[in-house]
């Protein structure tokens, strides 16, 4: 079979991070393609690199497509010659109806008036075509995620595709659903349609898959041809994770005492779906000293977890018990949470965490401002005077306290929101992806403090993707999948190996 | 420059420097429009403009526009805007005019001439301006229906009912306490005989260029005090440059209005509950909790929200905040008109708004500064004042603040799109 498309020694870097490094990548015509590798990996860098989302020049490498050399500056361009990406998060507009939807920005007209009477036939073959059984008419917001994904699917038939990226398109479905979409992937490889496919869900791709290519860190490890050799879940995991482990993490000794903080048989639903449960009765305790990982992939609830702990400020009709020091406490409310003594560290920092148009030393006070104020008057010398201690303490590289957060590179703005939940004196520090987007000095540096909190006698949740990360700095680790914990296990006595089986036993395992 | 002990050497440096620079630069930028602004008027008007009358009616005509300003300031810091504030003054001055004049005739049918004392009145008014603040402040904050529609709505409602309940009819006049709420001046004080051949004029008003002297002291003393011993702490502290001659031209532009103020009849009293409300609230947004609070709401809400900050409630503060100070601006221009029309009030909020604006504040929230916003408001004001006596018909004058307020924002927009 011929290639339809050739990635060759594709490379792309971010400030401070090597995004993509001399990555291969060959799909042949008509060919069901899967990518997997971790988060981070440089899946979803490699695909935005392929659909003009990296416009040429912003990588190096070149991408040959029909046989031609392409140089996308934009999506339009990689749409225009049937590339067509669906992401994770779905590009529809709710409040437009399904034939919108379908041709939005790409609608039949005539002088800009548009033909409704086409639109609606065609969308009527389209979605035939993808097995949707609605009306064109029918509002998206109505529709659940199953057949969205598949009005996205249609939405890329009306645009002529050639090759179909799906950005794990199984990862909020249901069974049935992910059945009817992989189903259809194998009637359009009959009808020479390419996919790539990007999941985690391993006993999909070993259905469907024809070729599976693993990257890690950046790289291409290897292509498997399905049919050459037969595979199993195994085999791809170690391929994914297989990775050395030096001394990227500051050595740790423990000293873990009683328990601190404990929650139990915690149920949170979805805020805007009343009825649908993200968290589904995780009881969970953390000792004092001890460093405790929460591990798992993108979208397991970790976040939804952590934020709905910290004063409900996710979710609704939130049940359960926490407990500090063996005490009930109340965590209904952030203010009520903070006082009581929890802290939480948001994984996206500039939308959640930091008020990014001012200084280091305001963000620095904001969640204690009564720790440097007298009856509601701020003392700006003793504020100042913290600023600078934390600045010091935690290294934070700035001109001074008076610098803009917005202008600091991730590591220090992450060290600033740290200072600030630091200097709110919590007993318990929930960090959500704390090293995300951040350099391998900073990391450290990261950990180091990390460590410091830790034998002082707090408590330490650490959620994160990362899995050497949490092997590295945990002491205990509970593993975390579809809203549910589904192992917990010491660090001494984990892997990576082990922590991805637990999360796939769920899916059923493929051997 | 010594200050930089706590600093670390780097690269980072000179942006640092340079962006305390443009940072500074738009303060200073808008006093020196301001002073251009007044010279140019006073060359276009022969010296009217300044003349110690008509700086005597530009501080009575603005005094309004500065309080709410001041109220408006923490609203659209906190992202918020408030359309209502011009119709509020007409209910609350219509109000207040109904309960002095004819409260006692027509709810209680007696037929005498008891008037509700005053007092009473402005505790009344008061109250219902917070009232009206608070109403408005529940729907953008609790229910989450966004501040334009909802201020929008209340714009129209008082508006109408003002409109409803004086029908057409002007009510009025008010006791003369009352009226002295914006038209009294502060009594003279102590013998200053001995200084009378300074000024050649037997009625200079001592007593009150006393209290600009001191009022320019005060504000020299604790900047100085503030300066130095910030300098003191290694912290960042504007060029020594920049600092005396800004306070030098403050301090010139106190005596120089307490002057022309003391030559015609001295300080307003309505100047004096400006002063004391522009000191308050550039204290409480600088160095007081809630303050800060503010602008991490307008910042950013989620991640003041989870620093655990109640955003809901400091948004309806600032709600209540504005309608009590509209609900006082209510009773100074009722007391200024000597009665309650229907009209009055009408198109404040443009004003307010601008000033905002002008003054540096931020449509986004999170930014902006009192001094910057009573500078907007006395641009708004000078410019207001200066066009009326050139002879400027209203609707040029319209197309002039227009442009002015554009080109303000269009400045800021442009320095911030550079850095």
């Amino acid at each position: 079979m011929n290639a339809i498309l050739e990635m060759r020694g594709i490379s792309k870097s971010f400030p401070g991070v090597k995004a993509l490094r001399d990555v291969n990548l060959v799909v042949k015509a008509g060919e069901i393609h899967a990518i997997c590798g971790e988060n981070g990996a440089g899946k979803s860098t490699l695909m935005k690199v392929l659909s003009g989302v990296y416009p040429f020049g912003s990588y190096e490498g070149e991408i040959i497509y029909k046989g031609e050399e392409r140089r996308f500056a934009t999506i339009s361009d990689s749409e225009h010659l049937g590339i067509i990406i669906i992401h994770q998060e779905l590009a529809l507009v709710p409040l437009l109806s399904i034939a919108e939807n379908i041709f939005l920005g790409n609608e039949p007209a005539t002088m800009g008036v548009i033909n409704w009477a086409t639109a609606f036939s065609k969308t009527r073959e389209l979605l035939q075509k993808v097995g949707l059984k609605e009306s064109p008419n029918a509002l998206i917001t109505n529709l659940g995620v199953g057949k969205q994904q598949l009005v996205e699917i249609a939405k890329a038939l009306a645009k002529k595709v050639q090759l179909l990226i799906l950005d794990e398109p199984t990862a909020s479905l249901n069974e049935s659903d992910s059945d009817a979409l992989l189903n259809l992937l194998l009637e359009f490889r009959t009808q020479g349609i390419a996919s790539i496919l990007i999941s985690h869900k391993l006993n999909e791709l070993a259905k469907v898959a024809d070729s599976i290519t693993v990257l890690r860190d950046g790289t291409t490890v290897e292509t498997i041809d399905t049919h050459a050799e037969k595979i199993s879940e195994g085999r791809i995991i170690k391929s994914m994770v297989g990775r050395e482990m030096s001394d990227r993490y500051p050595p740790r000794e423990p000293k873990i005492g009683e328990k601190l903080f404990e929650v139990k048989d915690w149920r949170v639903e979805h805020p805007l779906h009343a009825g649908r449960e993200v968290i589904k009765g995780v009881s969970l305790h953390v000792n004092r000293g001890e460093v405790l990982g929460i591990a798992g992939l993108m979208g397991s609830g970790r976040t939804e977890l952590a934020m709905s702990v910290f004063g409900r400020a996710y979710g609704r009709n939130v049940t359960g018990k926490a407990f500090m020091d063996g005490q009930e406490i109340d965590v209904g409310s952030i203010q009520k949470a903070v006082a009581n003594g929890i802290a939480y560290v948001t994984e996206d920092r500039k939308s959640l965490g930091l008020i990014l148009n001012e200084d280091i030393k305001n963000n620095v006070t904001l969640a204690n401002l009564p720790g440097i104020a007298w009856r509601g008057i701020i003392d700006d010398h003793k504020e100042a005077s913290v600023a600078s201690q934390y600045r010091g303490m935690l290294k934070i590289r700035s001109s001074s306290i008076f610098q803009k957060t917005l202008n600091l590179s991730g590591g220090n703005q992450q060290k600033v929101v740290l200072s600030k939940w630091l200097f709110a004196h919590p007993q318990v520090l929930i960090l959500d992806e704390p090293t995300r987007g951040i350099d391998v000095g900073a990391k450290y540096e990261i950990y180091t403090i990390i460590n410091e909190l830790a034998s002082t006698g707090k408590g330490v949740i650490v959620i994160s993707s990362e899995m050497p990360e949490l092997l590295g700095i945990c002491d205990r680790i509970y593993v975390m999948n579809e809203g549910r914990f589904v192992d917990e296990m010491p660090a001494s006595e984990a892997s990576q190996e082990k922590i991805m089986a637990s999360i796939m036993k769920q899916y059923g395992a493929v051997q | 420059m010594k200050h930089e002990a706590i600093s670390a050497p780097g690269p980072e440096q000179a942006g640092v420097r340079t962006g305390f620079w443009k940072d500074s630069l738009r303060d200073y930028g808008l006093l020196f429009s301001l002073l251009v602004i007044m010279g140019f008027f006073y060359f276009l008007t022969d010296g009217i403009s300044l003349a110690p009358l008509n700086v005597t009616n530009l501080i009575l005509q603005n005094s309004y526009v500065v309080i709410m300003a001041l109220g408006m300031l923490l609203i659209i810091v906190g992202g918020n805007i408030d359309l209502s504030v011009g119709s509020t003054v007409g209910f609350v001055g219509a109000i207040a005019a109904t309960l002095m004049v004819g409260f006692h005739l027509q709810f209680l049918g007696l037929d005498t001439d008891i008037k509700v004392p005053w007092e009473p009145v402005i505790v009344i008014a008061l109250a219902l301006g917070a009232a009206i603040g608070a109403a408005q402040g529940y729907f953008v904050a609790f229910s989450k229906i966004p501040s334009f529609i909802v201020t929008l709505g209340g714009m129209l409602i008082f508006r109408g009912l003002t409109g409803n309940m004086l029908l057409g009819q002007f009510v009025g006049p008010f006791p003369k306490s009352f009226q002295n709420i914006s038209s009294g001046f502060i009594p003279d004080f102590g013998d200053f005989d001995f200084l009378k051949p300074l000024t050649g004029d037997s009625n200079f008003h001592w007593g009150s260029m006393l209290v600009g002297i001191i009022g320019a002291a005060v504000l020299i003393y604790t900047s100085v005090r503030r300066w130095s011993r910030s300098r003191a702490q290694a912290m960042d502290t504007e060029p020594f440059v920049l600092f005396i001659g800004k306070n030098a031209i403050f301090a010139l532009l106190i005596l120089f209005f307490s002057y022309q103020l003391a030559s015609y009849k001295g300080l307003p009293e309505v100047l004096i509950i400006m002063g004391v409300l522009i000191l308050i609230y550039a204290f409480v947004t600088t160095r007081m909790t809630i303050g800060r609070r503010i602008y991490a709401l307008g910042g950013n809400r989620l991640a003041a929200q989870l620093s655990g900050i109640r955003t809901e409630r400091l948004t309806f503060l600032t709600f209540v905040n504005m309608g009590l100070l509209a609900g006082l601006a209510g009773l100074i221009v009722a007391a200024r008109l000597n009665s309650a029309t229907p009209s009055a009030g009408q198109s404040f909020e443009l004003d307010v708004i601008a000033a905002c604006f002008i003054g540096g504040a931020s449509a986004s929230g999170g930014v902006g500064k009192v001094m910057g916003v009573v500078i907007g408001a006395f641009v708004m004001g000078v410019m207001n004042n200066g066009m009326s006596i050139y002879g400027l018909g209203i609707y040029w004058q319209m197309v002039v603040k227009g442009i002015v307020l554009l080109s303000a924002v269009y400045v800021d927009v442009y320095q911030k799109s550079k850095g």
